[in-house]
């Protein structure tokens, strides 16, 4: 990463054993960059999402250590700082849109008033007004996926976690939401590590990409994407994109064999 | 928001009124079978003549019951009043005793098995002995009801409360939930359509057992339910009133299915699958 910026988490040596033995991640280290937006790109089952459950503190590390340094000292996971978004839109079937972007506010004693305009602002952030009573199952994937988001954005978190949120989505859905994503993010500036296997979304998205090798997983190599955002379809097309794409390509093949 | 409008503008126009056309065609098949056999009945026993103390037509069966009115219908309270306590104690227990084995692995391992032996014992088996045990008789009934109508309830509530989404499970802990928030929000919810499936069985289940520990403790006088009137018509002969208290309890099962199949349907219409009319 360029160097300068403060660090939002860095991890440290970590390495991740399971139960049964499989070990997901050996001597991983990573710096996250206030601001960013960083990809980890890999193949499947490389422990990307493992490094996302670690970030998030849904599961404790085997060896190394994850710093937050810019948490005002405190130590701990700063957890009200973090939204995470699932691979599936993971919505609670029994509830109103509103209700399922309410509930880490409601989770929180956020008193209703305030929650309320905050569940709103959300909902409309990710385009979804005039949605709020509609239940999971009358929506589109694409359009559950945005409540996730919505929901994920709701604390106004400081660091956005996404586990390849796009990835059962259709190919025009998927666009749509990359760019909105990147709209949002260029108005908001949260750090966001992005989980994907695909070359061409990591190099659309992001500043940054780490790319990891296979099993047990740690990071192979960094490219910094240094095109300008905001970012669109042009971009898609340009010759820098797959300049891009080829490099980050090569950088892959190159982690998987290593 | 491309998506969002195809989504807006396909919304399906649901016809929101009930389909007569569609409802006919549901319920006049098992009508005309049903029609056809009560009319065949009628045909054997008279063509045969065939006395009525070994079978009554259903002409008479019916003669009986408007008849008998006057009896059976005291009879038809007391059996409903015992078979709705011991399916209202089922559930409050049930749902505890869920709740109480989702608490603690250990708890759920000691004790399920005692309710499944309390399940598969036969209840014919043991209402004698809490007949005696148990000096009143309308509790004794209530008992055995229970005993045979709690199991369904307990077992899917617990499947129910341990079924909930893992990643919600995930995503409570992120945000800091406690173990109480956790089971209000995400684990009871989740844990609905089980229990509700539950109550549709115990239903049915209550009513069975409260008829057969009446049929046990085969009580007579004004506290007598509608087992006690089958088998005093069947030792003095009275057949078609057998049957016509017979009918009775057939009918109060099908009603209490459909209340409960109704209360299910309506608290999970807006968004479980079981409840949701596929279109197209």
């Amino acid at each position: 990463m360029s160097r300068g910026i403060p660090a939002v988490v860095q991890l440290q040596h970590v390495d991740k054993i399971y139960g049964n033995g499989v070990v997901a991640l050996r001597r991983l280290d990573l710096d996250v960059g206030e601001g960013e937006f960083l990809s980890l790109l890999g193949p499947s089952g490389c422990g990307k999402s493992t490094v996302l459950r670690l970030v998030a503190g849904l599961g404790e590390v085997s060896g190394g250590r994850i710093e937050w340094p810019s948490a005002n000292g405190r130590a701990g996971l700063p957890r009200g700082d973090i939204g995470f978004v699932f691979q599936e839109p993971t919505l609670m079937p029994w509830a109103t849109v509103f209700k399922n972007v309410l509930l880490p506010l409601k989770l929180r004693g956020v008193p209703a008033e305030e929650a309320t305009a905050r569940v709103r602002e959300a909902i409309g952030m990710v385009g979804l007004d005039g949605f709020e009573r509609a239940y999971p199952r009358e929506l589109s994937g694409g359009m559950k996926m945005r409540v996730s988001i919505a929901r994920a954005l709701v604390t106004h978190p400081r660091l956005l976690l996404l586990d390849e949120p796009f990835a059962s989505l259709d190919e025009i859905t998927r666009f749509k939401l990359d760019n909105d994503l990147l709209a949002l993010w260029a108005r908001q500036r949260w750090t966001v590590v992005f989980v994907t296997h695909s070359v061409y979304e990591s190099v659309y998205l992001s500043t940054r990409i780490a790319v990891m090798t296979a099993r047990p997983g740690r990071t192979a190599s960094e490219v910094a994407i240094e095109a300008p955002t905001p970012r669109d379809e042009a971009f898609r097309t340009s010759l820098l994109y797959n300049e891009y794409c080829r490099q980050v390509s090569a950088r892959l093949a190159e982690a998987m064999h290593s | 928001m491309s998506d969002v409008e195809t989504a807006r503008a396909s919304a399906p126009a649901r016809p929101r009124g009930l389909d007569i056309g569609r409802a006919v065609r549901r319920v006049l098949p098992p009508l005309v079978i049903g029609g056809a056999g009560l009319v065949a009945w009628e045909l054997v026993v008279r063509l045969n003549q065939i006395p009525y103390y070994i079978l009554p037509g259903p002409l008479l069966v019916l003669g009986t019951l408007v008849r008998d009115w006057g009896t059976l219908y005291p009879s038809l309270l007391v059996t409903l009043t015992i078979t709705g306590a011991a399916l209202l104690v089922a559930t409050v227990a049930g749902v505890l005793i869920a709740i109480l084995f989702t608490q603690s692995k250990l708890i759920e391992l000691s004790l399920f098995p005692y309710a499944v032996i309390l399940q598969v014992t036969p209840v014919v088996a043991i209402a004698p002995l809490i007949i005696i045990w148990v000096k009143n008789i309308p509790v004794a009934l209530l008992i055995c009801a229970w005993i045979v109508a709690f199991f369904p309830i307990v077992s899917n509530t617990t499947l129910g409360l341990n079924s909930a989404d893992h990643n919600l499970l995930n995503l409570m802990q992120l945000y800091g939930a406690s173990r109480r928030q956790v089971f209000w929000y995400l684990r009871l919810p989740s844990a609905m359509p089980y229990f509700l499936g539950g109550l549709r069985i115990s239903g049915g289940l209550a009513l069975i057992g409260a008829v057969v520990a009446e049929f046990v403790a085969g009580t007579g006088g004004t506290q007598s339910g509608l087992a006690y009137r089958i088998l005093e018509s069947g030792y003095t002969m009275q057949i078609p009133r057998m049957f016509a208290a017979l009918l009775m309890i057939t009918c109060t099962g099908i009603l209490i299915f459909l209340a409960l199949t109704a209360l299910s349907h309506l608290i999970l219409r807006k968004w479980h699958e079981s409840a949701v009319a596929r279109e197209g």
